[in-house]
């Protein structure tokens, strides 16, 4: 065979890997949606799930979801912010920083299922909290950490040296030349990924199984008082989020309507990452644009 | 707060004659002050220690209470890992062999790097080699929204269609190791795709030039040029596909079929770690020795993606470039 023809056929086939790549896209997104779409309706929404009639809605999963994400992100971004600040900034090379580095890769890789049975030791055993709304938040906060690290360092490395010298050369400490110069200048970058995270923490399932629990209390929307037991604020009662929920209904679910369930569940799931997904670039961009006096 | 430091300019400029007023004003005592410095860099240095205190506690605590069942229950750690026997329920003679999870999770691992390696390693050449356009402005966006899928939608997808196709092409319940493979093949395709293409892209492009100079096609430049000069990196982004497989719990669970012996072929149903700690953590009471033995798989679990990292490091290291 001559090379032009095997150069010919190789490409083809390369061409066609990536025509795979973004064709497994189109049914995944297409089944979901399609399947998922005609389930979705406001009372399925609103309406709260049901361990074994037809007809159940997702309401309460919805919130817990949100609400996880919610104490997640309040914990981690600064944590993870200030970390990030360490490495990029006050990190001298040596044996510690190495050593930093290398627990941030170690928490990055670990399976979250392995993340999961550290809170169920520390946090639900340990500490007593039970399977609650905490437990999961903190668990998906050693799950997120490494991430938010990650984008923080990144951002700081990107901004110009410049930034840093004039803030310096103004007599500033470091630390307010942090503060108020290159927090500031790095934030947009910072903002993009930690919206991005939040739509991997939104979809994490394997890692709340132990720590969030399978169940949620019958939650009254009326009842904002976060030290009842059946407010939506109370942050120690157990809370089943929504990917959770798809894998429980298909696994131990009882309900005859599984596949409508689970098909809208996995619609409004995939839904929210798309958005957080969007979000994060239209965020990133309307900044940029600000930054630079563009619009 | 770029204006913070424009105003403090524009006010030393300004208040260069008198000093005192500076001082007065306060900002400068903030700005300046050693004492904010120390607190800040206390604050931030701690946060980068929780990093330290995470891991060591996850390491400690899943090998204090994985080590239980050998130390407590005297169950011998040889026959854990070697035994084929998984039965903890039985009344009269309870076996604990991890034997099938250990296989299981292992054969999963390496079926799905097997599938996902083509198509990933093809589309990252596609993305970095053949249309660096359409690579930004099509793959780019692809590969970025499939990594943002949540495993369950992939399980909930292999259960809905993969399960399905498999009973009527194969025979069976549908339910085998291969559709669990193929599922989370599936999912870590982006994973490697965008780390593939990464370390393709840090390939020199003189390489390609010189290759191209002696009348190389861009495929033999491909293949005899790129790929070699990438070549550790590349499997560095296969060997953390692989690791993300390794740990995927539910996705898997729910296509595998959760069987409790060594599977025969491909299409017999099997089970990973990951899958029976999933399934029977929750029906386990704390202390009891399923429970302990749960823990102790979660243990081997940890020790084998500390090996994956391990390999990753060893990989990265040996930068060819």
């Amino acid at each position: 065979m001559n090379s032009k023809v095997t150069n010919r056929i190789a490409l083809s086939l390369i061409v066609l890997c990536a025509g795979i790549m973004a064709a497994i896209l189109l049914a995944l997104l297409g089944y979901i949606l399609v399947n998922g779409v005609t389930s979705i309706s406001w009372r399925f929404l609103t309406s709260e799930s049901s361990t074994f009639l037809a007809g159940g809605g997702i309401k309460d999963q919805l919130w817990n979801s949100f609400y996880v994400l919610f104490l997640t992100m309040l914990l981690t971004v600064p944590i993870g912010v200030c970390g990030g600040i360490y490495l990029a900034e006050y990190a001298k090379p040596g044996k510690l920083t190495s050593f930093i580095r290398s627990c941030v890769e170690v928490l990055a890789s670990l399976p979250s299922i392995v993340v999961g049975m550290f809170g169920m030791l520390l946090f639900v055993n340990y500490f007593q909290f039970r399977y609650s709304v905490l437990s999961g938040a903190l668990a998906l906060t050693v799950f997120n950490l490494p991430v938010i690290v990650r984008v923080t360092e990144d951002g700081f490395r990107a901004l110009s040296r410049h930034q840093k010298e004039g803030g310096l050369a103004l007599g500033m400490t470091h630390w307010h030349t942090i503060k108020k110069i290159l927090l500031p200048a790095a934030f947009p970058s910072i903002l993009t990924g930690v919206i991005l995270s939040a739509g991997r923490v939104f979809g994490e399932s394997a890692a709340l199984l132990f720590t969030a629990g399978l169940s949620t209390p019958n939650l009254d929307f009326a009842n904002w008082n976060p030290a009842s037991p059946n407010s939506p604020l109370n942050m120690f009662r157990s809370a089943e989020t929504l990917s959770v929920h798809i894998w429980a209904v298909n696994t131990n679910g009882i309900i005859p309507d599984v596949q409508t369930v689970a098909n809208g569940s996995a619609a409004v799931l995939v839904i929210c990452v798309l958005l957080f997904n969007l979000l994060a670039r239209g965020v990133g961009k309307w900044i940029h644009q600000k930054l630079s006096g563009k619009a | 707060m770029m204006k913070a430091s424009r105003g403090l300019t524009e006010e030393a400029l300004s208040k260069q004659t008198d000093p005192s007023l500076l001082k007065e004003s306060g900002l400068f005592k903030q700005l300046t002050n050693r004492y904010s410095e120390s607190r800040g860099k206390f604050l931030i240095f701690s946060c980068a220690l929780l990093m330290i205190v995470a891991v060591i506690a996850i390491t400690l605590f899943l090998m204090v209470q994985g080590l239980r069942s050998f130390v407590v229950d005297h169950i011998n750690p040889w026959t854990f890992i070697t035994g084929m026997q998984w039965y903890p329920d039985s009344a009269t003679h309870p076996s604990f062999g991890a034997l099938p999870f250990i296989f299981g999770s292992m054969a999963v691992t390496l079926l799905a790097a097997v599938i996902a390696t083509p198509i990933a390693v093809g589309t990252a050449i596609f993305m970095a080699e053949l249309s660096q356009k359409w690579g930004q402005r099509l793959m780019q966006p692809v590969i970025e929204i499939l990594v943002g899928i949540p495993s369950v939608v992939y399980g909930l997808i292999g259960l809905l269609v993969v399960v399905p196709f498999m009973r009527i092409h194969f025979g069976g319940s549908g339910f085998n190791l291969i559709t669990g493979a193929l599922v989370v093949g599936i999912m870590i395709l982006p994973t490697v795709a965008s780390i593939a293409a990464d370390s393709i892209r840090a390939v020199p492009n003189s390489l390609r030039e010189a290759s191209y100079a002696i009348g190389g096609t861009k495929w033999q430049t491909i293949w005899r040029v790129v790929i070699p000069a990438a070549g550790a990196n590349l499997i560095t982004a296969i060997v953390l596909g692989m690791s993300r497989a390794f740990g995927e719990a539910l996705a898997v669970q729910m296509v595998i079929g959760n069987a409790r012996n060594l599977p025969h072929s491909l299409f017999d149903p099997a089970a990973t770690l990951t899958t029976i700690i999933t399934l029977s953590m929750g029906n386990s009471t704390t202390g009891s020795v399923l429970n302990d033995a749960l823990w102790s798989l979660g243990l081997v679990l940890l020790l084998i993606s500390y090996l994956f990292i391990l390999l990753v490091r060893f990989l990265s290291r040996k930068r060819v470039l």
